[in-house]
């Protein structure tokens, strides 16, 4: 290939090339971490909850009045809604997955450890709790009715039962065998040991913060005395439309004395998850968007400059032609030259591809850049590149070697 | 000249339709993208109250030393026994603790649902030093705090649910139960982002509906309705979580001076060196005083996401720009041979500068339009990435119409700066020559 013509060439276009390759540059840095942004952004929203997420609806509710022990009125509301027709089963929570907002608590084996091995989150929950998320038993026991007791939040949370997830069972023990061992849910807490371990329960919040732990979950068999309710409920296949609309008539009939906020009161789990990852999704699709124009206004932009280079030397091509060189020739000059500009791009642009992602990850806490995501978008402008460039290469190709005659 | 110059500019434009469209595009989508993004960082950074937010100032005092905090940073809330202790100290010029409550509202006709309301427990103060707009009446008095009166101030939203609107000061509301005589009505009042809650709201979030007296929720027991941190276990009961160190009350004070600042720095180390020799803390005063920008800074206000995407659009603009640089390049240089013909006739370089830079003007121009457009587009697509609370303070306000169309032009005359001097350099006779 005759890359010392071109070289030399080029260097009587300084301005172009280096428009061209300072473009190219700028656009690997920006595709590569944007493309980046989007993976992590879908990666964490594809995550599941470990639930069956289909026909359970989610309720917020909050007790009006003065009330001193709002335990009883919870008991009330729960046997009026396992009652109705269309469901199938029901529980009152403090928290459910993807809820955004809920208790954490750091995790010890020894009461007195000053250091906690991880975090968790907590979910007060009753016997029915399991079957209504769909949650698999994989070890030990489901709480029993008897087990569970109306609590204070503002005393001790440590309960004499626990259930936790596999997650948490591999964090605490090496050999992950948890059953029938004692943890210890707050300093000066007490002992609770490990009933039941299931397979895959998520924590409520879907940020960065909890990442490190969105898989910790520990359920104690608690009704928790406080004016504020989650109530999960499993509707039966087919009712959960119907159900939307019962399940408020129902409360309100129970009881008046109550606040379901008109917007966020009831949703089904599929509005739950759509609100909690609304965030991510849209900073994908928006970081998508912005590598799709970007790659065609580069494309095009390439597109443009070739044209007018071909156009400014029709007549040293027709002398080309004229001396010889066939289409082909002509064709791989202008796809080589522009290969050479683009790998002059791209080298650049992969240090700024990856000083732009260390200025993420300083600001911003952002992961390390995959060096993946540098060589797939190398390998895509390249692409581009020869891919912008064909159309006004196979022009010049066809500049006839009459050209040479004219005196333009 | 000027019209003459516009004339030929667009007759040039016109003869190549296909470059100078895609000119238009890349200035239309970088200057919209630049905006979409930057009018949600302009929302999300905005000074909420730009008259008062260097006299203004959070109070964080650590009670919880280094084992607890990190990089030496107080927590961001305080102690029951700390926003009481200087709230009663009262060397500020004004004060007031705060947390926020989540009591419901029951009307007096029976057949109306309660009603769920945003609100504050805070002094008498909160109202004068954050300039909050009375409609009726005013803010209660100190002297209500001290007698831990049911007082309360609803907003225009809650009076015209409650009261129809009307005369309501000195009338009853009832929340959960228990009854408060109306002291005054503000009007609709939410600065955003909001300065004085932002460890709990994040910052953004729909006006509180009411606001009582910090003493009067005390005693009913109101726990709070945003973040209560706790280091150890408060031990049982209401008394025994007062008492311990757990933190979820804000507080704020207004000093008119900068000494004013200092003095109460001074008196700040003071507290925490005295709280040391009490034997409650174990560790030197660290104590910060921070103004309200200062307070949305070290809160991190701004979502990552905006700050990100405004990044990243930037370096699109940029893009586009270089894109342009190319084009018009490009563009300029194929007219060389009417360049020198002008020249020739006595055309000066200046002249040269100024019709290409009008034609470039004009691109700049249109993309403008174009990128205004598509800014709007894209402010009404802000709700898909950012939460309702944020994308609603997303406007295309003049401003920013105006600022999307200067962008533009000044970006289009940028990127034409040196194509216009290569055209300008062009050498007459040597384009007389070679024809």
């Amino acid at each position: 290939m005759q890359i010392k013509p071109i070289l030399a060439a080029l260097r009587r276009h300084k301005s172009g090339t280096i428009l061209i390759a300072l473009q190219i540059a700028l656009t690997l840095a920006i595709v590569c971490n944007a493309l980046f942004i989007i993976e992590q952004r879908v990666s964490r929203l594809s995550r599941t909850t470990g639930m069956d997420e289909t026909n359970v609806i989610a309720i917020a509710n909050r007790y009006v009045g003065p009330g001193t022990s709002f335990t009883p009125t919870v008991k009330t509301d729960l046997a009026a809604i396992r009652n109705l027709a269309g469901v199938e089963d029901a529980y009152a929570t403090n928290s459910y997955p993807l809820r955004n907002g809920g208790w954490s608590m750091g995790v010890r084996l020894k009461p007195d450890a000053k250091k906690e091995i991880t975090s968790t989150t907590l979910y007060f929950i009753d016997d029915h709790a399991l079957k209504t998320l769909g949650v698999k038993l994989i070890e030990g026991r489901n709480f029993n009715a008897g087990e569970v007791i109306s609590l204070d939040p503002r005393n001790s949370t440590s309960l004499p039962q626990v259930i936790i997830t596999k997650a948490l069972a591999q964090k605490l023990f090496e050999d992950g065998k948890a059953l029938g061992k004692t943890i210890y849910l707050s300093q000066e807490g007490k002992p609770s040991t490990v009933i039941g371990v299931v397979e895959k329960l998520q924590v409520p919040w879907v940020g960065t913060w909890a990442g490190k732990f969105d898989q910790n979950a520990a359920m104690l068999p608690a009704i928790l005395d406080s004016n504020y309710q989650n109530f999960v409920v499993r509707t039966r296949p087919g009712q959960q439309e119907a159900m939307l609309k019962a399940l408020p008539k129902t409360l309100y009939a129970t009881s008046r004395m109550r606040v379901i906020p008109e917007e966020t009161g009831i949703r089904t789990f599929e509005q739950v998850r759509a609100r909690a990852y609304e965030t991510d999704r849209g900073m994908a699709i928006l970081m998508g968007i912005v590598c799709a124009v970007l790659l065609a206004i580069t494309a095009a932009g390439i597109v443009g400059l070739s044209s007018f280079w071909v156009g400014q030397r029709r007549k040293q091509i027709g002398v080309r032609r004229a001396l010889g060189a066939t289409k082909n020739d002509i064709l791989s000059y202008f796809m080589t030259e522009n290969f050479l500009i683009a790998l002059g791009g791209v080298i650049v642009g992969s240090l700024l591809a990856v000083g732009m992602n260390q200025w993420l990850f300083t600001r911003f806490e952002m992961e390390r850049l995959s060096l993946t995501y540098v060589a797939v978008g190398v390998v895509a402008l390249l692409a581009l590149g020869q891919a912008a460039v064909l159309a006004p290469a196979l022009r010049a190709s066809r500049v006839s070697p009459v050209e040479a005659t004219r005196t333009v | 000249m000027f019209a003459y110059y516009l004339q030929l500019g667009l007759r040039s434009l016109r003869r190549n339709p296909m470059l100078t469209a895609l000119m238009v595009m890349a200035i239309g989508f970088g200057v919209a993208a630049s905006m979409t993004t930057y009018s949600v960082f302009r929302a999300t950074s905005r000074n909420p109250i730009p008259q008062k937010s260097d006299v203004l100032y959070m109070v964080q005092v650590d009670n919880w030393g280094p084992e607890n905090t990190e990089k030496g940073e107080p927590p961001d809330a305080l102690t029951y026994i700390d926003a009481v202790a200087l709230g009663r100290a009262k060397q500020a010029h004004r004060q007031t603790a705060i947390y926020p409550i989540g009591p419901s509202v029951i009307p007096d006709d029976p057949s109306r649902l309660p009603m769920r309301q945003g609100a504050y427990a805070v002094g008498a103060d909160f109202f004068p030093m954050f300039e909050a707009p009375f409609l009726q009446g005013g803010p209660w008095t100190t002297e209500d705090d001290d007698k831990h009166a049911s007082v309360i101030v609803i907003d225009r939203k809650l009076n015209d649910k409650l009261f129809n609107g009307g005369q309501s000061v000195g009338k009853q509301v009832n929340l959960d139960g228990r009854l408060f005589r109306v002291a005054g009505v503000i009007d609709e009042w939410n600065p955003q982002p909001r300065f004085f809650d932002v460890v709990n709201t994040g910052g953004f979030d729909d006006p509180p509906g009411l606001y009582i007296p910090y003493s009067r929720a005390v005693d009913l027991q109101l726990p709070t309705n945003g973040n209560n941190n706790c280091a150890k276990d408060p031990g049982e009961g209401w008394d025994n979580y007062i008492r311990s160190e757990c933190i979820w009350n804000g507080f704020w004070v207004e000093l008119p001076s900068k000494a004013d600042a200092v003095a109460y720095k001074r008196y700040l180390e003071g507290y925490a060196a005295e709280q040391q020799r009490a034997g409650r803390f174990s560790w030197a005063p660290n104590v910060r005083l921070r103004n309200v920008m200062e307070w949305l800074d070290v809160q991190h206000v701004v979502p990552p996401e905006s700050q990100i995407s405004l990044a990243v659009s930037l370096g699109f603009l940029v893009i586009c720009l270089v894109n342009t640089v190319g084009l018009l390049l490009a563009k300029f240089m194929r007219r060389a041979p009417e360049i020198g013909v002008r020249r020739a006739l006595g055309a000066s370089r200046r002249t040269i500068y100024a019709q290409f830079l009008i034609e470039a003007g004009t691109v700049g121009l249109a993309g403008g339009l174009l990128g205004l457009i598509l800014t709007g587009v894209g402010v009404l697509g802000v709700g898909l990435v950012f939460p309702k609370d944020i994308a609603r303070l997303a406007t295309l306000d003049p401003t920013l119409i105006l600022l999307t169309l200067v962008v533009a032009v000044a970006a289009s005359l940028i990127a034409a700066f040196y194509p216009t001097w290569r055209a300008a350099q062009v050498q007459p006779a040597w384009q007389l020559k070679s024809n």
